[in-house]
């Protein structure tokens, strides 16, 4: 079959492909709303899951498709759908992509006409990730079951490691929001884009939290996060041009 | 056997054949397109290519196993290591989920959350993902535009100041420790950027709880 990278059979076999992980959530949501039920979770609480769920989803999963944009130009549609369809990220999709054609002698933007370099280039995308697919099968019984038993023991103690294994990871995103800042020494004052953009999104979230308790409204507090999201990233368009952004 | 299965034991049953069927698939798709167009890939390069990349995320991918399967529960993680985009995506939907529900990780209520969660996120993506391929052509111009272009840029410090103000906010004395130790690594050593966050997370998990559980021995907490 002739080779071109939007070839009609490649957007069959990767829609194919995403229907399966289509299908995966959809088992995964309906047994776990089942269960919920039975746990006495209540019927708006679910609801309420699941609609900020989606509406948090929308602005993330629209940078997503910048990532589809970008990486098209010279895999075509259908590799880049699937790549950020399934395991990875927009970061890791690129660079592995990009070092593939670092490889193949080749320059991001070019459109590949040789399906070998295709199909290489796919190899390198798939096998640079796959240690999640090739693991997680294997370890998450073990490591959950491990787990299980701290919070068993002493309620208390759960709470606390919930709460500072998510501030962990929390932390360790503030460190790299700042990672720029030192730059101000040179005169590049871009560094302070991402601190003012976190500063911006703080703010909000925390002025809709106030709000929310004193007032008792109860949707902000379900939408309050995307909206925060969606100013923080909205204020990045000025500070951008009032910090300069990076060269 | 389904019938006397727990509902966790149900989900590490289907979680493993999900995962491995999947996993198969994607793995074989490279397979599949040397077939249809009967190509051998280029394995000089191929090979190049996977030692510039594969070593690095490997590394980083079985740390992350261990780092995320405690707060994204079971469900979670065999759903958000198929579909990906975890930590600027699954994990902050599933802990903001988890907090307004007010349940936690480590309990079946929260692996229900959190499955809930993460599924509705990895479907909402994939959905819009086919939206905006369908619409690629009217869409790009507006997807590339120079203006929006810093608001995609900074999605991350958008996402984690919201979710930072929810966490600090709730546990003060914890969160001084773990926030000056980043801050000054993140500051002080050049290594530190966009493309090494990933590396961090574990650090900062693990000195978090190490400081959580020394605080909580002197009944501080």
């Amino acid at each position: 079959m002739e080779f071109n990278v939007n070839h009609p059979i490649i957007f069959i076999i990767v829609g194919a492909i995403i229907a399966l992980v289509l299908g995966q959530s959809v088992f995964f949501l309906v047994r776990a709303c089942k269960r919920a039920k039975e746990l006495g979770i209540s019927k708006q609480t679910v609801k309420k899951t699941i609609s900020s769920a989606a509406v948090f989803t929308i602005a993330p999963a629209v940078a997503v498709l910048v990532g589809v944009v970008a990486l098209s130009k010279s895999l075509g549609v259908a590799l880049p759908w699937l790549r950020l369809s399934v395991i990875g990220s927009i970061t890791y999709e690129t660079v592995a992509a990009g070092n593939a054609l670092e490889a193949a002698g080749m320059s991001a933007g070019t459109t590949i006409t040789d399906p070998s370099i295709f199909i290489t280039i796919a190899w390198v995308m798939t096998i640079g990730i796959a240690a999640g697919l090739v693991f997680v099968p294997f370890l998450t019984k073990k490591i959950q079951g491990g787990l299980t038993k701290v919070g068993m023991k002493d309620k208390k103690w759960g709470e606390v490691f919930n709460n500072a294994m998510f501030l962990g990871m929390i932390s360790a995103f503030l460190g790299y929001v700042f990672c720029d800042v030192g730059l101000i020494v040179k005169g590049d004052t871009s560094g302070l884009i991402p601190v003012c953009v976190m500063a911006t999104s703080a703010v909000f979230m925390a002025i809709c939290g106030t709000i929310a308790t004193k007032a008792k409204i109860r949707w902000l507090t379900d939408y309050a996060l995307p909206m925060s999201l969606i100013i923080g990233m909205a204020s990045a368009i000025p500070y951008t041009t009032w910090l300069g952004g990076a060269v | 056997m389904k019938k006397n299965m727990t509902y966790m034991e149900s989900v590490h049953h289907y979680g493993r054949i999900w995962g491995i069927i999947v996993g198969l698939v994607l793995l074989s798709f490279p397979l599949i397109l040397s077939l249809i167009f009967s190509t051998m890939p280029n394995f000089d390069v191929l090979l190049k290519g996977v030692v510039a990349t594969a070593p690095m995320y490997w590394a980083v991918g079985i740390v992350e196993i261990f780092t995320y399967v405690p707060m994204l529960g079971a469900g979670g993680t065999y759903l958000s290591f198929i579909t990906g985009n975890i930590s600027n995506l699954k994990l902050p939907c599933a802990i903001d989920a988890m907090e307004r529900a007010g349940v936690k990780a480590t309990d079946e209520e929260g692996e229900v959350i959190s499955t809930i969660s993460i599924a509705v996120s990895s479907i909402v993506t994939t959905l819009i993902i086919i939206v905006g391929v369908i619409c690629i052509v009217p869409l790009t111009p507006v997807l590339e535009s120079p203006i929006l272009e810093p608001a995609f840029d900074m999605i991350l410090p958008a996402l984690f100041g919201g979710l930072a103000v929810v966490f600090i906010s709730k546990n003060l004395k914890l969160s001084i420790a773990p926030i000056i130790l980043m801050l000054a690594l993140f500051i002080f050593v050049p290594a530190l950027n966009a493309s090494t966050v990933g590396i961090m997370v574990p650090v900062g998990v693990i000195f978090t709880v190490i400081t959580a559980r020394i605080l909580y021995k002197k009944g501080l907490l």
